[in-house]
């Protein structure tokens, strides 16, 4: 969580093949170590399967292979041994809000049960400490042993943000966080997410032009498997991009 | 603006006969069974009482009870069910939580679904070529109870699949997003909540078990055999038992003159246990169920 010098990521020549489909083709670039990365781009470009190689879950995928080199503080996932531990360094929320199927409590105490601690009282830290950061704690505070799955969708993701905080990640990837919640709910994620941005780096993929603007300080323009486009937000919001389609994305002239 | 058009009386027409013929088909399928469940009844009444269940056959099974048959029935479905409910169960979980969609799996499903329509006796010439004689355990329980699991396993294989599959997709990838191993998955979250689907799934082979005469004919069932009253371990594994469910045939159709009440009697008795077993999986469900979490 200290603010160090240095990369988070570091992606080199990174191919993702499905059978026949490549679904990346060959992208290369770094995220800043505590910056927020923002990753936009159609349906079909290849931002969530992107996700799914930083934290290896790809690997669930059989038909998948992925070539290139993907480094998280400086480590190859490629070759990595333990693939536990690098997904709970890389907090992944998905699009679509999940709760499992448990307590509040234990929703957000699963990961850190799963890594083997046991102690009670640790446990309630981690759970008050996630919940609050997730902008979620003051509305469960006094149920935390009802039901994840039957809160709200906004309230669900929430949760599932908190969970993807409870192991510690050195970087949170929220992949279309909005997509299935409310307007009310999703500026409540996005100032959560200002607060947290000081000790963590944050990959923000999103079909929303909008909320790469606000939040992000460098913004990614993805397109067919591609890499379009990488700059400062000034830039890629900017009337003169350095490609025609970012301007053309960004401003909704097609996507 | 909300008037009756000849259009909305003919869907209205539809929608009950639609309705009448549900229902109708319902009944036709309830009143058979309170039927036959009825009159098994009437018919046995003058014999059912605590002796029939505890009392051994006697004169030529023309008398006495089905103390013999029914501990034999029971020593076969517990023991069939011990073999067949582990390797089934965790076979299933294999399949469909770690096994990757290719031939081999894909050939592997196959035969689970085509294993569990094949007849029953088509297992027992199985049994009987491979316990009976093969393995050399003779005719006897054991022999006879591997057979059996070998006919029920591929229905649990089925059923517990079909149990985890119903578990949504996204828990697991919640669970592998936060570093939890795939088994941690399974016993934390897949488990809890498909563990009433598994149990539905292996208690209703209990019923089949214990009705196939066939299995059990060829590799360790016998027409007759009497043992201590009133000792439920009477029998042992290598011993040859009798089962209800050819006890029933021998009497109904092979034995002359014996009196009407005592093959109905040996039905209700079968009927009655597997029913309350299925019952006892009713409010098993029900409470598992209510555990379900979403």
């Amino acid at each position: 969580m200290v603010s160090a010098p240095g990369n988070a990521i570091e992606i080199a020549d990174l191919r993702v093949r499905f059978g026949r489909v490549e679904a990346l083709k060959g992208v290369s670039f770094d995220v800043r170590r505590n910056e927020v990365f923002a990753i936009i781009g159609p349906s079909q470009s290849g931002k969530s399967t992107l996700l799914k190689v930083l934290n290896r879950t790809i690997d669930f995928m059989p038909e998948a292979r992925f070539t290139g080199t993907v480094k998280i503080d400086g480590e190859s996932v490629n070759t990595i041994k333990n693939v536990y531990e690098l997904r709970r360094k890389v907090g992944i929320v998905s699009p679509l809000p999940v709760g499992l199927p448990l307590s509040i409590f234990d929703n957000v105490a699963f990961a850190p049960r799963m890594a083997g601690v046991r102690s009670r009282g640790e446990l309630s830290e981690v759970v008050e400490r996630c919940l609050r950061q997730a902008a979620l704690w003051d509305e469960v505070k006094d149920r935390l042993d009802s039901l994840g799955t039957r809160l709200s969708g906004g309230q669900q993701q929430r949760l599932a943000i908190a969970r993807a905080l409870s192991h510690q990640p050195s970087i949170l990837c929220l992949d279309e966080f909005s997509i299935a919640i409310d307007p009310v709910t999703t500026m409540r994620i996005e100032e959560a997410l200002k607060d947290l941005r000081s000790q963590i780096t944050i990959v923000l993929v999103t079909n929303l032009v909008q909320q790469a603007r606000r939040l992000a300080e460098r913004t990614a323009f993805f397109l067919n498997g591609e890499l379009v486009e990488l700059d400062r937000n000034e830039v890629i919001f900017s009337d003169t991009p350095a490609d025609r389609q970012t301007y053309e994305y960004v401003n909704g002239i097609f996507g | 603006m909300f008037t009756e058009t000849p259009f909305v009386r003919r869907k209205q027409m539809f929608e009950r006969i639609a309705r009448g013929v549900f229902v109708a088909m319902t009944s036709a399928i309830i009143l058979p069974l309170i039927f036959v469940i009825l009159y098994l009844f009437v018919k046995a009444f003058p014999i059912l009482s605590l002796d029939f269940l505890i009392k051994n056959p006697v004169r030529g099974m023309r008398a006495g009870g089905i103390w013999s048959p029914f501990l034999g029935t029971i020593y076969l479905v517990v023991i069939s069910l011990m073999i067949s409910t582990p390797i089934g169960v965790l076979a299933g979980i294999y399949l469909n939580e770690y096994a990757k969609d290719n031939w081999l799996t894909r050939g592997i499903n196959l035969a689970v679904v085509n294993l569990a329509g094949v007849p029953s006796i088509v297992h027992a010439l199985f049994g009987l070529g491979a316990f009976v004689l093969f393995a050399r355990l003779g005719r006897s329980i054991l022999a006879a109870s591997l057979t059996l699991a070998i006919m029920t396993l591929p229905v649990i294989i089925a059923s517990t699949k079909e149990a985890l599959a119903s578990v949504p997709m996204q828990f697991r990838e919640a669970c592998w997003n936060v570093g939890a191993t795939r088994w941690q998955t399974i016993r934390h979250i897949v488990l809890p909540n498909s563990i009433s689907g598994i149990l539905t799934g292996v208690i209703l082979q209990v019923s089949r078990a214990a009705g196939e005469t066939a299995p059990i004919m060829f590799t360790g069932a016998v027409f007759y055999k009497a043992i201590p009253e009133g000792n439920p371990f009477a029998y042992g594994l290598f011993d040859q038992c009798m089962a209800l469910s050819m006890h029933l045939f021998t009497i109904s159709t092979q034995v002359p003159d014996v009196p009407e009440a005592l093959p109905y009697g040996t039905a209700i008795v079968l009927l009655g246990s597997v029913l309350l077993i299925n019952a006892l999986a009713i409010v098993l469900r029900v409470y598992l169920r209510s555990k379900k979490k979403w």
